[in-house]
């Protein structure tokens, strides 16, 4: 088993290019995924921004509450135009006691291809190898709180 | 497993066994209003889950960080990939409105 990447893979059931800008707009991909960026997303520059609960989900939304205000800065890495976009970013930055800026980075890589049903996505990020490992261990100590709790609601809320 | 840290004790034991490296009850309890009792509970719950790990010392119970590196980085990656279905979720949610 790698220690090092995870892969999803995952149909939407949405046009390939509403997906695209779900991700690669940056007030959009804030949206979603519960953030607010400062700027637009540059292949080959930094972003910075902020964690903003998301507005897909109250619930979700009430989880990310404590991390409100924390600062983000991502890498964007390549954006290749409805087929892959891809940022490093410093995974499970969420202790406001730490200064992750020298730590190392992984990668994520979003790729879309057309599917029967929709689009298509895969979602891959590499390079945890490269965490230390203590820093790992705290991570999912860390993350549980928020994460946990959220899988249920969001199983709640897409079955109502 | 996660449900075993949800508890900001427990979090505060893994953290303090992290940086501190392995400790008895006694110093694990030192600065804390927690009962040595409810330590030794929570430190059951972090070994149920793999991630502690405890060894005598006379009669002393030393506890430390469970050190396999693979249980570690399988945990870890297991909590990355949870939370990526999780985003995942979202997205659907947000581009299939």
């Amino acid at each position: 088993m790698s220690t090092d990447r995870i892969e999803k893979d995952t149909v939407l059931r949405a046009p390939r290019e509403k997906v695209w800008r779900a991700l690669t707009d940056a007030t959009q991909f804030g949206e979603w995924f519960g953030c607010k960026l400062d700027g637009p997303f540059v292949a080959g520059q930094n972003v910075t921004g902020h964690i903003v609960p998301t507005t897909v989900d109250p619930d979700v939304a009430k989880l990310q509450e404590p991390h409100r205000g924390f600062p983000i800065a991502w890498q964007i890495d390549r954006i290749e135009p409805m087929t892959l976009f891809s940022f490093r970013w410093h995974p499970f930055a969420i202790d406001p006691k730490v200064d992750y800026s020298g730590e190392p980075m992984t990668l994520v890589t979003f790729e879309l291809a057309d599917a029967a049903e929709g689009t298509s996505l895969r979602i891959t990020e590499t390079g945890f190898e490269k965490i230390p490992l203590e820093r790992r261990a705290r991570a999912f100590a860390a993350n549980d709180g928020g994460w946990a709790h959220q899988a249920e609601l969001l199983g709640k809320y897409l079955t109502q | 497993m996660f449900a075993a840290l949800g508890d900001s004790t427990r979090l505060a034991l893994v953290q303090q066994l992290s940086s501190a490296g392995p400790q008895s009850i006694k110093q694990l309890t030192a600065n804390t209003d927690v009962t040595r009792q409810a330590v030794t509970k929570h430190l059951l719950a972090l070994h149920e889950a793999g991630l502690v790990r405890d060894s005598r010392e006379g009669r002393e119970r030393i506890w430390e960080i469970e050190p396999r590196r693979l249980l570690v980085a399988s945990r870890y990656l297991e909590e990355v990939s949870r939370r990526w279905d999780d985003a995942v979720e979202r997205l659907r949610a947000f581009v299939e409105e």
